[in-house]
């Protein structure tokens, strides 16, 4: 479906190298291509025409349309440009405290619950004691789909069946994990959707009471458009630590991890690759950089 | 004041409200085209008449649901009994709670609807359209986790004829259009289920995300071949996203929007409105 950017981007700046022009002007037609190559890849619109002002000055001072191979400078500008955006080094999650408190929050079937188990296992894996906190109320067989994985990769599931407040849950894991000397908890919840005042009230007190050592969004990676709605509005409300990007083991280009990254500045700490409780890796931006780019 | 040519603004405005609903770079060049060249056409034009012409023009792209019925589309059509619809997507863009609330639908119209728990894989999900079904007052057929969906998809349209029910649908497990393998699965699900009823699914119904970006257009095409896609559903836009991707995918493969869901409840499913879906772009 996508040309590849470095052929476009050849092609447009072969066009104006043939009406021997090459002036500052022109360079906006081929910025017009990298705006669109973003769009494509699901960035925001505003993000991307941001994004490509940028790329532009740069192209121009790096005299990109005199070099050798101007496709070839633009793309590595445009690469440098979006790896640096994405954010420098992988960063860990920070797990002190006794115990530390993971809380997981984000859109309806993004794949929280799944991350949830993943990161347990991977926490274990680490040596660690874990318990997995099933606080999502709502939806239904939520629990049992969180004590199914908690089984898979042996990690304890706290539940409430019967009880219906999320913040109750939330508060007495943490008690029972103290009791039984758990070192990491790790609080699943309800998907929501950042308009819902109530539900985002909801989390806010769950937070609140539990005060987390680390808050984690986790985003859908074929995520449009409205990422930035969504992500600048659990920001504000939660202020997170982190993002985790799942789903990446499909094809979607994945724009929304940039737009995000831009909107809000946090880190993206995980990505999920599978719905198998191994797939999970760390974040490489300049991975994700390619990636958005189709390269 | 009437005008006789759109201004540059107008255009981007439109250009902006079309790319930030997902509609795409290509569907949005396409919709703009055909707006300058209508334009061009009749000579003068109002402010609220540009308005009018762009949404025709944009709900123009959307094909049209081509069942019989046109006063109420969660009416079944005739002449199958009982009509088979199998319910596709990608990971968690609201399948069986799409499921759930069409069960509810075609049960307070009094017909007889019975569901297949045809996802055996995801944690828990049989459990989920179980209690789906508790909710509803219908039956679910499941032969439990980790087991072949076919012999769950052919039970449920077996067990259906049997009880003369009026639908069935069959739930499927979540699956990237990128696995080869569960693609295939679909294929198999729906030839097992041919074995019994040649005609079976009646339907297939894609779920697709209302939040999902252009990657929306590769799995409407990958689920196409691998199941001859015969309806859409949108889900989550309660939210702030507006689906706008189906509008490219509708023109291109001309299927029909049927469903959209508005939220997590029984009753939250609604039928497809072309005029409303395009002024929600243009609603702040
Ligand atoms: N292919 C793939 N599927 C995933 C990934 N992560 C989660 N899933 C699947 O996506 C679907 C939704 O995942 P859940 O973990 O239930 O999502 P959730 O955010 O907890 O959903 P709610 O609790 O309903 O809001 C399930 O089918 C998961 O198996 C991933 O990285 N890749
Ligand atoms: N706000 C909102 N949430 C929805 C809507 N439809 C489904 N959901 C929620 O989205 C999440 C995923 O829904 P499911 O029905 O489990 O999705 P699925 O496609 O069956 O997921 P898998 O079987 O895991 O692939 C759940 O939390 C649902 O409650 C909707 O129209 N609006
Ligand atoms: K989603
Ligand atoms: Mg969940
Ligand atoms: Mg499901």
């Amino acid at each position: 479906m996508f040309e590849n950017l470095q052929d476009k981007l050849n092609k447009a700046i072969k066009t104006l190298k043939g009406q021997g022009r090459i002036t500052e002007i022109n360079v906006a037609a081929t910025i017009k291509e990298v705006r669109r190559a973003l769009t494509d890849a699901d960035v925001n619109y505003k993000v991307a025409k941001d994004i490509t002002d940028r790329i532009r000055d740069k192209a121009i001072d790096r005299k990109v349309l005199i070099s050798v191979e101007p496709g070839q400078l633009f793309v590595k500008i445009v690469q440098e440009e979006l790896t640096e955006l994405m954010g420098g080094e992988a960063q860990g999650i920070n797990v002190k405290g006794d115990p530390a408190v993971i809380l997981i929050a984000g859109l309806q079937g993004s794949g929280k619950t799944t991350f949830s188990g993943k990161l347990a296992s991977y926490l274990k894996r680490q040596g660690r004691t874990v318990l997995l906190v099933a606080a999502d109320i709502y939806r239904p067989a939520a629990i049992d789909q969180l004590k199914v994985l908690g089984e898979q990769v042996g990690v304890e599931v706290y539940s409430e069946p019967e009880n219906k407040n999320a913040v109750q849950i939330a508060q007495n894991a943490i008690t029972q994990a103290r009791k039984t000397g758990k070192k990491i908890v790790i609080v699943d919840t309800a998907g929501r959707l950042a308009v819902d005042e109530v539900m985002m009230k909801e989390i806010e007190a769950v937070k609140r009471a539990i005060t987390p050592t680390e808050t984690l969004f986790v985003v859908d990676s074929m995520t449009g458009q409205d990422a930035v709605n969504t992500a600048k509005t659990f920001n504000e409300r939660l202020d997170f630590d982190g993002v985790v990007l799942t789903k990446l083991d499909g094809d979607a280009r994945g724009g929304a991890a940039l737009s995000i990254k831009t909107v809000v500045n946090k880190p993206i700490k995980f990505i999920s690759t599978g719905e198998k409780m191994e797939a999970l890796d760390v974040f490489y931006p300049d991975r994700m950089a390619s990636r958005i780019l189709g390269m | 004041v009437g005008k006789s040519t759109i201004d540059e603004e107008v255009l981007d405005e439109l250009e902006n409200v079309l790319i930030s609903s997902d509609v795409g770079v290509e569907t949005t060049v396409k919709i703009i085209r055909r707006i300058e060249e209508r334009v061009a056409r009749d000579k003068y034009m109002g402010t609220d008449e540009l308005d009018r012409i762009l949404r025709e023009e944009i709900a123009g792209l959307l094909s049209s649901n081509n069942t019989e019925d046109v006063s109420d589309d969660f009416a079944l059509p005739a002449g199958k009994k009982p009509y088979v619809i199998m319910v596709v997507g990608v990971n968690g863009v609201g399948k069986t709670t799409t499921i759930g609330k069409l069960a509810a639908q075609f049960h307070k119209r009094g017909k007889k609807v019975v569901l297949g728990a045809g996802d055996t894989f995801r944690a828990a999900a049989v459990d989920q359209l179980k209690l789906w079904g508790d909710r509803v007052g219908v039956p679910v057929i499941s032969h439990g986790m980790n087991t072949d969906p076919s012999a769950v998809a052919f039970d449920a349209v077996k067990t259906a004829t049997d009880m003369q029910a009026d639908v069935v649908i069959i739930d499927t497990a979540g699956r990237l259009h990128t696995k080869i393998n569960l693609m295939n699965e679909l294929t198999k699900i729906k030839r097992v289920m041919q074995k019994f009823t040649p005609d079976a699914p009646h339907e297939v119904l894609l779920v697709l995300d209302g939040s999902t970006g252009q990657n929306a257009f590769i799995q409407a095409t990958e689920f196409t071949k691998a199941t001859e896609v015969s309806a859409l559903a949108i889900t989550k836009l309660d939210g702030t996203a507006k689906g706008g991707v189906v509008i490219g995918i509708s023109d291109q493969f001309k299927i029909p929007v049927k469903y959209i869901g508005v939220g997590e409840k029984i009753d939250d499913l609604q039928t497809f409105n072309k005029m409303e879906f395009v002024d929600s772009f243009f609603k702040k």
